[in-house]
C-alpha cells in the first residue's frame, strides 16, 4: 500500500514483521539449535532454545549410526535422494520441454487431442494412482529406478513449458528455418537457450516436490540400501531408543540441499511456485 | 488454463516464405499442383513426424504411469483382489463401495477418515487462506529488507513434510518438557504441566492442522502477494484522496482487486487438504498421534493397500478420493476462469 509513512509508522511495521517472522521461524531455529546440542538437552522445555554445549557430535554420531548393511549408510540415503532427484529433474526437463515444443510450435494431426489428454492427466494427482501403481509394480519394489521413472514425464511441466513456448514470436523460428535448421536443431540450439527462465522454474519446482517425496517410497521401499532420506527420517524417529540430537541433525542434513537451492535461487523458486498455482 | 488451443496457430501466410523443404516427411505429390498449399502441407507433414516424435517420450510416460494406473484403479475397485493372495481376483461389482459406505464392520474407519479429512479441509481452508492473506498484505510494502521477511514465511514450504512432522513432534511432546507445554507452564506460572497434544483425541487433529498450516501458508502467501502486486497503485492513491482509512482501502480496493486470486487460493488449498498423508503417517508411526482421530482418506488408502494387502478396497478409496478432488478442481476452474480472462 503506497501510503506515506512517518518514521514511527515505519518502525512499527518493522516491529510487527520482526516479531511475527521470529515466531514463525522458531521451529526452524529449534531444529538447527537442537542438532548441535547434547540429546538430553533437546527435549528440555524452553531451555531447548539456549545455545549451550554446542558441538558437531550429533552429526558425527549420525554418520556412525548409519554405517552398516543392516542400518543402511547415511551417504547412501543421501546419494539415493540426490540421484533420484537428479534423474527426475534432468530427465523431466528433457522429455517434457521437448513434448511441449512439439505440441506448441509444430503442427501435426492429432496434436490438439494429445495436448487435451495432457491437460486431463494434469487433473490426476499422484495420490489417485499410487495404489494401482503399487500393485502393478509390486515385483519392482526396492529397486532404484522405480523410485524415479514414474515421475519423469509430468503433465504439469509440459503445461508450463507449453505456456512459455507459445509466447515466443514465430519470427525466431522462421529465421532458423531460413538458415536451414530443422525442428530439432531449432529447438535445441535456439529455443532451449532462450527459455532459461521456464527451465529454471520447472527444475526447481520438480526438485522441491521430488526431494520431499514420501508416499511412493513408503509403498515401494523397505530395504535400507535403497531408502531415500525422507523415508529414513520417518524410520529413524520411530526407532527406540530415541536420540533427539541425532534425529534433528539428520533432519538438518535432510533439508540442507533444498535449503541451499532455496537460498541461491530464491527468485526462481518463488516465481516457480507462484506460477505453479496461478496457472495451474 | 485459459485458451487451450489453437489460438496461437501461426498466421497462414508465413509458411509460404519457407525454403524448399528437405524431404523427410511423407511425400505428397498430389498437392504440388497447388503451389500455395503445397509448401504449407509439406511443412505440416514434415512438422508432423517431428512433433509426434518429440512428444512421444513424455506422452508414453504419462499414459504408462498416470493414464493406465488411473483406469486400472477404477477396474480394481470392482474386484476382490489382494496382494500376495493365492486366490485369483474375483469380480465384485460395487461390493467394495457398499462395504466402504454401509458395512457395519468395515465402513467405520473409512467414514471416520472421510469425516476427519472434511474437518481438516473445513478448518484449514479458511484458516490458511486468511492467514496467507494477512501475511501477504503485511508483506506487500516497499520497505528495506522486505524480501528477507518474505523468505522467512516462505521457508517452511521447502521443508519436507516428514521433517516438519518430526520438529512438531518435539514442540508438541507430551512430557512437561515439551516446548509448548513448558511455554504454557511458564506463562501460567507453573499451573500447566503436561498435556498430550498429539495423543489426545480432542487435540490430535488440531495439532496436524497447526503444523500443516505452518508448513504450507507461505505457498498461498506468495500467490496472493503476486495478486496484490497487480492492483494498480492509483487505486490506493484515489482512495487516499477520498480520505479512506486503511481498513476501507483494504475492504474496497484490496479485496475486490484480488477476489479472483483469493477464490483460486481457497480452492487450491481445499484440493491440497484432501491429499494430506505424510504428516499423519509419520506421527502415527512414531509420534504417538491418535490414529483414529487423524486418519485421512489417503492414509486409509495406503494402510488398506499396504498393511492389509487389500488392493480392491484401497482402489475403491482411491476412486472416491479422486472424485472429491475432481469436483473441487472443476469448481476451481469454473470460478477462476472469468477472473483470469481479462
Amino acid at each position: 500500500m503506497a501510503m506515506t509513512r512517518t518514521p514511527l509508522r515505519r518502525s512499527l511495521d518493522y516491529a510487527v514483521l520482526g516479531v511475527l517472522s521470529f515466531i514463525f521461524a522458531l521451529p526452524v531455529l529449534y531444529l538447527f539449535l537442537g542438532s548441535f546440542k547434547p540429546s538430553d538437552e533437546v527435549l528440555d522445555g524452553l531451555s531447548g532454545f539456549l545455545p549451550t554445549h554446542l558441538s558437531f557430535d550429533n552429526y558425527a554420531a549420525v554418520l556412525r549410526s548409519f554405517d552398516s548393511d543392516s542400518t543402511g549408510y547415511f551417504w547412501q540415503f543421501m546419494a539415493i535422494s540426490l540421484g533420484v532427484a537428479f534423474v527426475v529433474v534432468t530427465g523431466g526437463l528433457f522429455v517434457n520441454s521437448m513434448a511441449a515444443y512439439g505440441m506448441s510450435r509444430l503442427k501435426w494431426r492429432g496434436r490438439e487431442a494429445v495436448f487435451t489428454l495432457v491437460l486431463l492427466l494434469m487433473l490426476v494427482p499422484f495420490e489417485s494412482v499410487a495404489v494401482p501403481l503399487f500393485y502393478l509394480f509390486n515385483d519392482q519394489r526396492n529397486t532404484l529406478y522405480i523410485q524415479a521413472i514414474p515421475f519423469i514425464a509430468n503433465a504439469f511441466s509440459i503445461y508450463q513449458f507449453h505456456t512459455f513456448f507459445r509466447s515466443i514470436p514465430p519470427s525466431i523460428e522462421e529465421a532458423a528455418r531460413l538458415d536451414g535448421a530443422g525442428p530439432w536443431r531449432t529447438f535445441f540450439a535456439i529455443i532451449v537457450p532462450m527459455s532459461k527462465p521456464v527451465f529454471a522454474s520447472v527444475a526447481i519446482l520438480t526438485f522441491l516436490t521430488q526431494w520431499g517425496s514420501f508416499l511412493w517410497p513408503v509403498l515401494m521401499v523397505s530395504d535400507p540400501s535403497v531408502r531415500p532420506l525422507p523415508l529414513q527420517m520417518s524410520v529413524f524417529q520411530a526407532q527406540l531408543p530415541l536420540d533427539w540430537g541425532q534425529i534433528l541433525a539428520f533432519g538438518v542434513l535432510l533439508v540442507l540441499p533444498v535449503l541451499v537451492v532455496f537460498v541461491f535461487f530464491q527468485r526462481w523458486f518463488v516465481q516457480g511456485v507462484a506460477s505453479s498455482a496461478v496457472k495451474g | 488454463m485459459n485458451s487451450v488451443e489453437p489460438a496461437h496457430a501461426a498466421p497462414p501466410g508465413h509458411e509460404q516464405a519457407a525454403p524448399p523443404e528437405t524431404p523427410d516427411g511423407p511425400a505428397r505429390p498430389a498437392s504440388s499442383a497447388r503451389p500455395a498449399r503445397s509448401a504449407r502441407s509439406t511443412r505440416k507433414s514434415r512438422d508432423g513426424v517431428h512433433g509426434l516424435l518429440m512428444s512421444t517420450p513424455a506422452v508414453v510416460g504419462l499414459i504408462a504411469f498416470v493414464g493406465v494406473p488411473f483406469v486400472y484403479a477404477v477396474v480394481l475397485s470392482f474386484y476382490n483382489v489382494r496382494l500376495g493372495s493365492p486366490l485369483a481376483p474375483t469380480f465384485f461389482g460395487l461390493e467394495q463401495y457398499r462395504r466402504l459406505f454401509t458395512d457395519p464392520d468395515l465402513s467405520g474407519p473409512f467414514l471416520r477418515a472421510l469425516l476427519n479429512n472434511l474437518t481438516f479441509a473445513v478448518v484449514v481452508v479458511p484458516l490458511q487462506t486468511g492467514l496467507a492473506l494477512a501475511l501477504a498484505v503485511l508483506l506487500n510494502r516497499k520497505l528495506k529488507a522486505i524480501g528477507v521477511f518474505r523468505s522467512f514465511f516462505f521457508m517452511p514450504v521447502v521443508f519436507p513434510m516428514a521433517l516438519v512432522a518430526v520438529i512438531w513432534r518435539l514442540i508438541l511432546a507430551r512430557s512437561d518438557q515439551g516446548m509448548l507445554n513448558s511455554a504454557l507452564d511458564a506463562v501460567s506460572f507453573g499451573n500447566w504441566g503436561a498435556f498430550d497434544w498429539l495423543g489426545d483425541t480432542a487435540t490430535a487433529m488440531a495439532s496436524i492442522i497447526v503444523l500443516s498450516v505452518w508448513q504450507g501458508v507461505g505457498f498461498q502467501m506468495v500467490i496472493l502477494l503476486a495478486g496484490l502486486q497487480q492492483i494498480p497503485g492509483e487505486l490506493y492513491e484515489a482512495a487516499q484522496l477520498d480520505r479512506a482509512t486503511r481498513w476501507q482501502q483494504f475492504r474496497h480496493v484490496t479485496l475486490p482487486g484480488i477476489r479472483g486470486t483469493l477464490v483460486f487460493v481457497a480452492l487450491l488449498t481445499s484440493v491440497l487438504s484432501f491429499r494430506v498423508f505424510d504428516q499423519v503417517y509419520v506421527l502415527v508411526k512414531g509420534g504417538g498421534l491418535d490414529e483414529d482421530a487423524t486418519r485421512t482418506v489417503m492414509y486409509q488408502a495406503v494402510t488398506t493397500a499396504f498393511d492389509q494387502n487389500n488392493i480392491g478396497q484401497a482402489s475403491a478409496i482411491t476412486v472416491v478420493f479422486f472424485l472429491i478432488v475432481v469436483v473441487l478442481t472443476l469448481i476451481q476452474r469454473r470460478v477462476v476462469r472469468p477472473a483470469h480472462e481479462d
